[in-house]
């Protein structure tokens, strides 16, 4: 630890503030007094899925299909949850294995 | 009342609670890692309580002393909470008192949950939709305080157990893929990032990606509401 412990609060506390804000705003925007804008309500709509999809691509970002392993440990990871899903439906179920799979492959097939 | 809506509440938690556990842990391990005490891990899940926000703030910690730089940092990181914001203003707002912490407690888990699911018949939505939030919340508290605890002390090799929380983002995204009837918002999603990842590259992609989502969606309004309950 470099910091101080007050500078360590401190940025702590900034942290705080800015993701109370990301979460607020809205709410302190459209208040119940005030009707939702038609555009923000197509947003609230269609915006979810969109974002699923980014979060996606958020943990994935690091993965790079020209160098080694070429992202393949993600990519079979990634086939297992989605045959697991189609078949079971089962969240949890997918869930582990994808990750179950995706331990072995890093620590056992593509070790660095 | 509460109890019939913890009751239902749970059997919706679980998964993300499994998850919660596993890279809460995962974090109360790196913070040990970084010479912290379980304390510190506990007390940023209980206040921050944005899981890769707070994996940045334990990073943060041991540079130099920057609180603009990491105010910036929080709000680019979380503006995603705006969207779900937005997604969320009729829902939350109805809910009273408790909507104070139904808003602060809003993670990318617990939201995916209560956006998307409905509670059950006689079961109270604002208890409902509370206890989602607090039982999602108490799972990732209790595995970053337990990682903090362990520290390196796991009998078994963790290497890649932090894909469980890109594990847990395919599963929503394939539920609500399964669930919708039109796929155009999800398909944005994932090629508008895609393009401002090959961009702007791994580490800055973030904001161009939801200000290129936010454009491409406003594009395809008209084409939206034109072909509303149409097959896409």
């Amino acid at each position: 630890m470099t910091m101080t412990f007050p500078q360590a609060a401190l940025t702590i506390a900034m942290v705080v503030l800015g993701t109370v804000i990301t979460r607020f705003l809205p709410f302190i925007l459209f208040p119940a007094s005030r009707p939702i804008p038609a555009y923000i309500k197509y947003l609230g709509e269609v915006l979810p899925h969109a974002v699923t999809g980014l979060l996606v691509v958020y943990c994935l970002r690091n993965i790079s299909p020209f160098r080694a392993p070429f992202g393949l440990p993600e990519l079979i990871s990634f086939a297992v949850i989605l045959v697991l899903h189609l078949y079971k439906r089962n969240t949890l179920l997918s869930l582990l294995g994808g990750t179950a799979c995706y331990m072995l492959l890093v620590q056992l097939v593509f070790t660095a | 009342m509460k109890k019939k809506a913890f009751l239902a509440a749970l059997p919706h938690c679980l998964p993300v609670c499994t998850g919660f556990l596993f890279v809460g842990m995962s974090y109360g391990v790196y913070m040990a890692s970084l010479g912290f005490s379980f304390v510190w891990p506990m007390l940023t899940s209980i206040t921050i309580f944005a899981g890769s926000m707070e994996f940045v703030t334990a990073n943060l910690l041991v540079q130099r002393f920057d609180p603009l730089g990491a105010l910036l940092l929080a709000l680019t990181v979380n503006a995603r909470h705006l969207f779900y914001g937005v997604s969320m203003l009729e829902k939350y707002r109805a809910a009273g008192r408790k909507r104070w912490y139904l808003i602060f407690g809003m993670c990318d888990e617990t939201f995916a949950i209560n956006v998307s699911t409905e509670p059950p018949e006689g079961v109270d939505r604002d208890w409902f939709y509370f206890f989602v939030t607090l039982i999602d919340q108490a799972a990732w508290i209790a595995g970053a305080t337990l990682g903090g605890l362990v520290g390196g002390l796991l009998p078994f090799d963790t290497t890649g157990i932090d894909f469980v929380l890109t594990a847990l983002f395919i599963v929503i995204f394939l539920g609500q893929w399964l669930a919708a009837d039109r796929h155009l918002p999800a398909v944005t999603g994932v090629l508008c990032s895609v393009a401002a990842l090959v961009l702007f590259g791994a580490d800055n992609f973030l904001l161009p990606a939801m200000l290129l989502i936010l454009l491409a969606l406003t594009a395809l309004r008209k084409k939206w509401n034109k072909k509303e309950g149409a097959e896409l």
